[in-house]
């Protein structure tokens, strides 16, 4: 009985954690690749609609960013709850899109101008009314390409209540 | 006595500091959305300018109204048939003359629609209180109607769908792009399926609500 209950006991091995840092350094450069730092810290709610029809953007040097949406809960007091317009870090109005268009554009080479692109990044319970506002303010700066930033799925998935 | 090796390191808490450096990256990432729907914005309109003549039957309009209904043609629909519908008017081919009548369509030649994929006008008007994300769907659908065409006619003249052609053209090298016949064959082929099936999709101003 004694000899049974011996064997039992030594020979249940330690599991070796030797490999344990090769699969968290693994996670860890999964990260770090994956990680794309923000570059506008957002006032507003940016939660994006999906689309099928999407293409990728291309070199982030050659696109501004308008971000529409909500004021998240800190901006609120100041700003309401109506859809607002951020540019660059701040809440803007509506009429300083054209500046703000124009100084992006000028810092790039001039060859490269014509590739110009503005992200429409347009939270999904925002209203029509005010993108349209920033697209005639677009128009007027003569920056036509435009992109509207969707996740990729299937869009129909937006309208289902 | 020389010393015959350093002692070893002990690299037990090697998993922690990889672990806490996981942990920062796993709370600071967002991973940050870079895909969309394309568009290009007209130009501004000069004042006064008259609108260029169109015939009603070339026109297809949708609206959405402030309740995020869809008004097509003069007729409510769900959004799900949207994209059936602009394909049946986009691909109609009803023009009888030599000059409008379209080879590659394949629609039923109804005369009362489209006369060919060139002439054919989406009209999408939205009201002002329309919601963000009925827009984007709606604008979804239609650009899907015109890939889905433009990868039958890729299909069918090259072998390869127009979304293929599109993925090849984004992943060609920056350095390979000047003066190479293989790039400019691919460019061309874009542009000759784009030609067929031009993506004319015209946004009016909003209407005020009401």
């Amino acid at each position: 009985m004694s000899k049974f209950k011996k064997k039992k006991s030594g020979d249940l091995p330690a599991i070796s954690t030797a490999s344990l840092p090769d699969i968290v350094f693994m996670l860890l450069f999964f990260f770090m690749v994956a990680t794309v730092m923000r570059e506008n810290e957002l006032s507003v709610e940016n939660n994006l609609p999906l689309a099928g029809e999407v293409e990728k953007l291309s070199d982030k040097n050659k696109v501004a960013f308008i971000y529409i949406g909500k004021p998240n809960e800190k901006m609120q007091k100041q700003f309401g709850t109506n859809d607002v317009v951020q540019l660059g870090d701040k809440i803007s109005s509506v009429k300083q899109v054209q500046d703000y268009v124009n100084t992006k554009r000028n810092k790039m080479n001039e060859d490269e101008k014509d590739e110009f692109l503005v992200s429409l990044k347009v939270d999904r319970n925002s209203k029509v009314g005010i993108l349209t506002d920033v697209k005639q303010e677009l128009r007027d700066a003569y920056a036509l390409k435009v992109n509207y930033t969707s996740k990729e799925g299937n869009s129909m998935k937006n309208i289902k209540k | 006595m020389a010393r015959r090796s350093a002692p070893e390191v002990n690299a037990g808490s090697m998993a922690d500091i990889a672990f806490l450096l996981l942990i920062f990256f796993l709370v600071t990432t967002t991973i940050e959305v870079d895909s969309g729907i394309k568009r290009k914005l007209p130009p501004p309109a000069p004042e006064e300018q008259e609108a260029p003549p169109i015939k009603e039957k070339n026109i297809f309009q949708v609206l959405v109204n402030k309740n995020d209904q869809l008004l097509v043609e003069e007729k409510p629909m769900e959004v799900k048939d949207l994209t059936k519908a602009a394909i049946e008017f986009l691909d109609n081919g009803g023009g009888d003359t030599p000059r409008t009548a379209c080879g590659y369509c394949q629609g039923k030649k109804d005369p009362a629609s489209s006369d060919n994929p060139d002439k054919a006008v989406i009209s999408l008007v939205n009201d002002r209180q329309a919601s963000y994300s009925m827009y984007i769907t709606v604008m979804d659908q239609l650009v899907k109607a015109y890939t889905t065409l433009r990868n039958r006619e890729a299909n069918r003249l090259y072998g390869v769908s127009y979304e293929e052609l599109k993925a090849e053209k984004d992943g060609w090298p920056e350095t390979e792009k000047e003066d190479n016949p293989d790039y400019e064959k691919l460019v061309e082929k874009i542009e000759k399926v784009e030609e067929l099936f031009p993506g004319k999709l015209s946004e009016a101003e909003p209407q005020k609500a009401g």
